[in-house]
């Protein structure tokens, strides 16, 4: 079990990643308004927003340390902020701004935080394979680190994760897969692309072991996590685990969600896991003004990142030729020469 | 099917958007043969995450208009093989980006099958892709990758830029023997959610007409400078011409396939105006637009006085606004390439 001040942490995680897309939401909208225009408003491109997915971020990085390496997939501001990824410069990223992870040149889905040993990705299970490479690097180097790949239900279809998967049960490597169930790739619900109920039976046929947690609760994922991050740690071996969250903010910002029955909605809503972790934190004689303070302090330094992101400079158009090799060749990208107008004599 | 000449957009009012132009052929296909089926991502109850099927799940049910699961290597090898034994499919790649999930199947599979069999196996199947940027979706979800799919032998390669074009290249690609990429510029589609600019939206007859493969449009005539593009920056060509009327008369060619290219139509417009800019959203080394100058320099060196190119940088899409407006060819890009060949 977790201790109480574990507790907290959690739960101050947890409330800071769901004000934080509650907060981006409202700033993305701005711009949006009446008519929808995904290029317009002061947050670039696509936005896919994680409320409800909480316990599987807090309960898993509970167990993890600075070192260990994880790779999320294309929802990842919940598992950024529960790996400690630096809050203002992530708000920076996603805004677009220089001062940015990435300089504004990634976005929210290419998020990378190297001080923290956190990378994240927009292509369905691309994250798997290096994060079995880290763990790879952890066992040849032999540390203890270990690596956690997130991915959604709707990846476990997908090359990349089966093939990882073998290749980390084959060199019993110190990587966890934590599958994300929220019952829906976009508008696809699980039974209509998979005939396996409990993904983590994907192990099996890997001879890794696997395990699911059936509640969207952060203190079960952390109790299934622990033996999971252990597992891995002691050189015992891969883990695949599932847990049970919910999507509360359709797949991406402008999902109209049409396909989604209004029941499924509201089971996600009743089933939310941040008042079943506050009821802990009760059980465990925390105080309703302590709950309040660590909420208090976990949407001040949500509305600090975005006061502090927006202040930022926007880049320089130059700074797009910048980057795409770390030793870049001299003169390059090509680019086409000043114009000539005098009349084609050039 | 017997060669009908195509009823022209000037016999109908009706405006469709590309993608109901789309979708009204590949409707119209399913409704006459069916062998011809839609697998993808999304394309069921969403309709496609941009249009690109919608509707036709009321029609068709799930049989036929199939999400499939999160596995681009084995639905469009699906594809493959189901082509192979002459069915139909349609397989839908969400964004071209994603290519390399699954470039095996589509690159040693659907693409070498008619050759390495010697003819005997075809491999009938259409791959309708989402392409291009104007809209921050970054690295992952921005590309065109024209260039690429042309490169590479066995595929023919569509890039519809209005809705009228759209249907009878979808009329097209479903009934050719070969398997077709069919990429359309998500910009170009009427998407409530992503405002297409003027020039998409065209009036398209009712019924089913084909538009060759091979046979380019030309936009605009004019007699100073041609410039040569595809997809949406035909639009942005149309646009640079327009305010470059009076001091330049710029003939615009709409390429409209990539596999087979019309080079006649190219280099009869050269050999004319003896000036050649290529515009293009793909990269710009090794690409569309290089391949247009070595086939001007091949086919009218004589008559060429000046070449220019408007592509984008070699760098991967960035994110932030500045930057990838920085990297996107716009108008004045191509306004400014028109003016240095003049």
């Amino acid at each position: 079990m977790p201790s109480v001040s574990e507790l907290q942490e959690m739960y101050e995680q947890a409330v800071t990643a769901r004000r934080y897309e509650e907060r981006l939401q409202e700033e993305y909208l701005e711009g949006k308004q009446p008519a929808f225009d995904i290029s317009a408003g002061p947050i670039p491109g696509e936005l896919h927003l994680a409320a409800g997915h909480e316990a599987a971020a807090v309960g898993v990085c509970q167990h993890l340390r600075d070192s260990d390496v994880v790779t999320a997939p294309h929802r990842p501001h919940h598992v950024a902020i529960a790996k400690g990824v630096d809050l203002r410069r992530m708000t920076a990223e996603i805004f677009g701004r220089r001062t940015g992870l990435s300089k504004g040149k990634g976005g929210h889905m290419h998020l990378y935080d190297p001080e923290v040993n956190f990378a994240c990705s927009g292509i369905i299970a691309q994250g798997c394979p290096p994060a079995v490479g880290a763990a790879l690097a952890a066992k040849k180097r032999n540390t203890d680190d270990v690596a956690v790949a997130y991915l959604g239900e709707g990846a476990i279809s997908q090359g990349a994760f089966l093939e990882s998967l073998n290749l980390a049960g084959l060199h019993d490597l110190p990587v966890v897969f934590v599958v994300e169930d929220n019952d829906w790739a976009i508008s696809m619900p699980k039974g209509r692309v998979t005939d396996v109920d409990d993904g983590s039976r994907r192990a099996d046929g890997f001879a890794v072991h696997g395990d699911r947690v059936d509640v969207d609760d952060a203190v079960a994922v952390y109790e299934a996590a622990g033996e999971a991050v252990g597992r891995a740690r002691n050189g015992n071996g891969p883990t695949l685990l599932e847990v049970q969250v919910h999507r509360r903010m359709g797949h991406f910002m402008g999902d109209p969600e049409s396909y989604r029955p209004e029941a499924d909605a509201e089971r996600a809503e009743a089933l939310d896991s941040i008042p079943r972790l506050e009821e802990r934190l009760r059980a465990h004689g925390v105080e309703d003004d302590e709950i309040e303070g660590i909420r208090e302090r976990a949407n001040d330094r949500v509305e600090d990142a975005i006061v502090w992101a927006k202040d930022q400079p926007q880049p320089d158009p130059e700074e797009a030729y910048e980057d795409a090799f770390t030793q870049q060749p001299e003169g390059w990208p090509e680019r086409p020469e000043v114009a000539a107008t005098d009349g084609g004599e050039r | 099917m017997a060669q009908v000449e195509a009823p022209g957009p000037e016999t109908t009012d009706r405006e469709l958007t590309m993608s109901r132009a789309m979708v009204e052929a590949i409707r119209s296909e399913m409704e006459e043969n069916e062998e011809v089926f839609y697998m993808g991502e999304d394309v069921a109850d969403y309709g496609g995450i941009f249009d690109s099927t919608q509707g036709l799940l009321e029609e068709f049910g799930h049989d036929r208009v199939m999400d499939v699961p999160i596995s681009e290597t084995g639905f469009i090898g699906g594809a493959v093989g189901a082509a192979m034994q002459g069915m139909r499919p349609i397989a839908e790649l969400m964004f071209v980006d994603f290519f390399g999930v699954c470039m095996d199947q589509i690159y040693n599979n659907m693409a070498k099958t008619a050759y390495m069999s010697g003819g005997s196996v075809s491999v009938p199947m259409v791959l309708t892709t989402a392409v291009g940027g104007t809209y921050n979706d970054a690295a992952q979800h921005s590309g065109t990758l024209y260039g690429t799919f042309a490169h590479l032998p066995g595929m023919k390669v569509v890039v519809p830029s209005t809705a009228y074009d759209a249907k009878g290249l979808m009329h097209t690609a479903i009934r050719d023997d070969d398997p077709v990429v069919y990429m359309f510029h998500k910009r170009l589609m009427g998407l409530a959610w992503m405002p297409a600019p003027e020039g998409p939206k065209t009036p398209v007859p009712e019924e089913p007409y084909e538009i060759p493969f091979g046979e380019a449009d030309v936009k605009r005539e004019g007699e100073d400078v041609t410039v040569v593009t595809l997809g949406l920056h035909v639009h942005r060509a149309l646009e640079a011409a327009e305010e470059l009327a009076g001091e330049v008369d710029v003939e615009v060619i709409d390429l409209r396939t990539l596999v087979p290219l019309d080079t006649e139509t190219v280099l009869d417009s050269v050999r004319k105006t003896g000036r050649l800019v290529a515009v293009d959203e793909d990269y710009r080394s090794f690409g569309v637009t290089g391949e247009l100058l070595a086939r001007a320099a091949e086919g009218a060196l004589e008559d060429l006085e000046a070449v220019e190119r408007v592509a984008t940088p070699d760098v991967p899409i960035p994110y932030a606004r500045p930057l990838e407006e920085e990297v996107q060819p716009g108008v004045e890009d191509v306004v400014e390439a028109v003016r240095a060949v003049r």
